[in-house]
């Protein structure tokens, strides 16, 4: 089976988030990027896939030059080719229009991309992708059977889950649960050389179809100051509650 | 020209966030001077609905539609703004809509903005605030394309009653084959989602054990709340992943958190900082989610949280 994992490269999940240039822009300064968690857990899944029947695994991310060393990583984690599609992605369908432009030229039995990426959280990516191509899809996904030619798959509702079944090709919105953190590889120093021989090839593109545009961001209001309530008057936080927030 | 906000239902009844997106159709659709059309299936009784502001409600009747499936669901509705000349589609932020949403902006040709708070700002350039970064940072965005699908911010917007005497309307629609098979739906043991909940209790490490989570409950069952907890927690097996809230869990935007022996990591203050009102209960006068909480109780779960479930039992009685 030929598999694709798209790659969105994000700031670390512990950083501070901050702005420059009249809060237009991301600041980058001593900010760590990595893997976005959702791609993560699907491109383990992958691996999966891969040790059991020797699948295939690309990984296609839509960036500039600086995302390299995130795709090295995914070589390194187990992936055997990686595409970088040379473009400043801006906008979820500009990124899914080239993502699926590269796999209708490029068949591809699964592809799985992040639910969400951590830092734009458009919810879009592979939603846009499977519309574009015509195949099945579903996201928030926390389970995956693959049989042959048919999916079973999990994908968390509020309040539960559902399971679905369908055919291949299909595209699938991963996030956690599909495997646990504690099953997230490290790559080991074997993987490392190994990613260094491995092909990373690049895709310059011709057209970008961007229509939306993100032209300034907030930071959210600073919290007013906390009233501290003494744990044996607990009458008075009731009280608050009820009376000056409203909420009880 | 008209603004159409699709509405889900749950057992024939309008969901909770229903009432939050008709009134943010409202608000567009006085905006643009235009009309608002309310899109529903399979609703028992409209009713309710005349007192957000429609002008006209569409709700379809099909047993094929009883139960949510992406692609019928997807395609019955581009069908509805095809054949109602809609420019501007307001969707919720439930987990059904976000799976939805992407087919339904390909299929409409709209470009599709998520996690809407505010109405647009300016409509020329059609200019929207977002919440991203997860929920640590806001943005402006503007959309070029005439065709808008706005994806709003559950609890963001709020509800705004304004009374109108909707005109019925029906159109004829075609309900595709899907390639999908729903096998089976199963629902998890709490009794209320963290969607659908006005009040959260969530609990982290400091509760020592999946054993000592029964003073969560019974917390949680007084205040009619969804329980929920730390990263930790569920990573630890203590609580199931749904509960899971933070950057890679859920996103809490509800009217009460209340936080139980979680230091309150930066993901997880992103997670619920859409969050109305926080309260903290922890031990460690030193734990970060004092800075971003309103009310603070130093204090031990284990003596704080009975206690203040007793005291909330005799409070609930004496109001009802």
């Amino acid at each position: 089976m030929k598999i694709l994992v798209c790659i969105s490269c994000v700031p670390d999940t512990t950083s501070k988030i901050s702005f420059i240039e009249n809060d237009t822009i991301f600041d980058k300064n001593g900010v760590q990027f990595v893997i976005n968690p959702n791609d993560e857990f699907g491109l383990t899944r992958a691996m999966w896939i891969k040790e059991k029947d020797n699948s295939s695994i690309d990984v296609i991310n839509v960036g500039l030059q600086d995302t390299e060393p995130i795709l090295r990583k995914t070589l390194a984690i187990g992936a055997d080719k990686a595409i970088r599609i040379n473009s400043d992605p801006k906008d979820s369908f500009q990124v899914a229009k080239l993502i699926s432009d590269y796999v209708s030229k490029n068949n591809y039995d699964l592809i799985i991309a992040g639910r969400e990426s951590i830092d734009f959280n458009g919810n879009m990516v592979p939603g846009i992708i499977s519309e574009l191509l015509g195949m099945n899809f579903i996201t928030n996904c926390v389970g995956l059977d693959i049989i042959g030619n048919k999916i079973t798959a999990k994908r968390e509702i509020e309040g539960g889950t559902e399971t679905l079944s369908f055919d291949l090709p299909a595209v699938i919105g991963g996030q956690k649960g599909l495997v646990e953190e504690s099953d997230l590889k490290i790559p080991n120093m074997r993987g490392i050389m190994q990613a260094r021989q491995k092909p990373l090839d690049v895709i310059e593109v011709n057209k970008n179809n961007l229509f939306t545009e993100t032209i300034k961001f907030y930071k959210p209001e600073e919290k007013g100051e906390i009233k501290m309530i003494d744990s044996d008057n607990l009458d008075e936080l009731i009280n608050l509650l009820h009376n000056e927030a409203k909420v009880i | 020209m008209a603004v159409l906000a699709y509405i889900e239902s749950n057992k024939s009844k309008p969901k909770k966030n229903s009432y939050e997106i008709i009134s943010y159709g409202r608000g567009l659709a006085d905006k643009l001077s235009t009309e608002l059309i309310v899109l529903s299936f399979n609703i028992d009784s409209v009713e309710d609905l005349s007192n957000y502001g429609p002008d006209k409600i569409l709700n379809i009747k099909n047993n094929d539609l009883s139960n949510f499936n992406i692609q019928k669901y997807a395609d019955v509705i581009a069908q509805a703004c095809n054949s109602l000349s809609i420019d501007i589609i307001i969707i919720g932020g439930s987990a059904d809509s976000k799976y939805l949403a992407p087919s339904l902006s390909v299929k409409t040709n709209s470009s599709y903005v998520s996690n809407v708070v505010e109405l647009p700002s300016s409509l020329e350039p059609f200019t929207l605030k977002r919440s991203t970064y997860s929920n640590k940072a806001f943005s402006d965005i503007t959309i070029k394309n005439e065709k808008k699908l706005i994806g709003i911010y559950n609890n963001s917007f709020g509800i705004v009653e304004k009374k109108s005497n909707p005109e019925l309307i029906s159109i004829d629609i075609i309900i595709p084959d899907s390639t999908l098979t729903t096998d089976s739906v199963e629902h998890g043991s709490g009794d209320i989602s963290i969607a659908d909940a006005d009040i959260v209790v969530s609990a982290g490490r400091g509760l020592k054990g999946p054993e000592n989570w029964n003073i969560i409950e019974d917390l949680a069952k007084t205040l009619g709340a969804a329980t929920a907890c730390s990263k930790p927690v569920s990573d630890m097996g203590w609580r199931p992943h749904s509960e899971h809230v933070g950057q890679t869990g859920k996103p809490v935007a509800t009217n009460l958190y209340i936080a139980i022996g979680i230091s309150g990591a930066i993901q997880h203050l992103a997670g619920v900082s859409s969050s109305k009102v926080k309260v903290v209960i922890n031990t460690d006068p030193e734990a970060p989610f004092f800075k971003a909480a309103d009310y603070g109780i130093i204090g031990d779960a284990f003596d704080v949280v009975p206690k203040l479930n007793e005291k909330l039992k005799v409070f609930k009685a004496g109001n009802n």
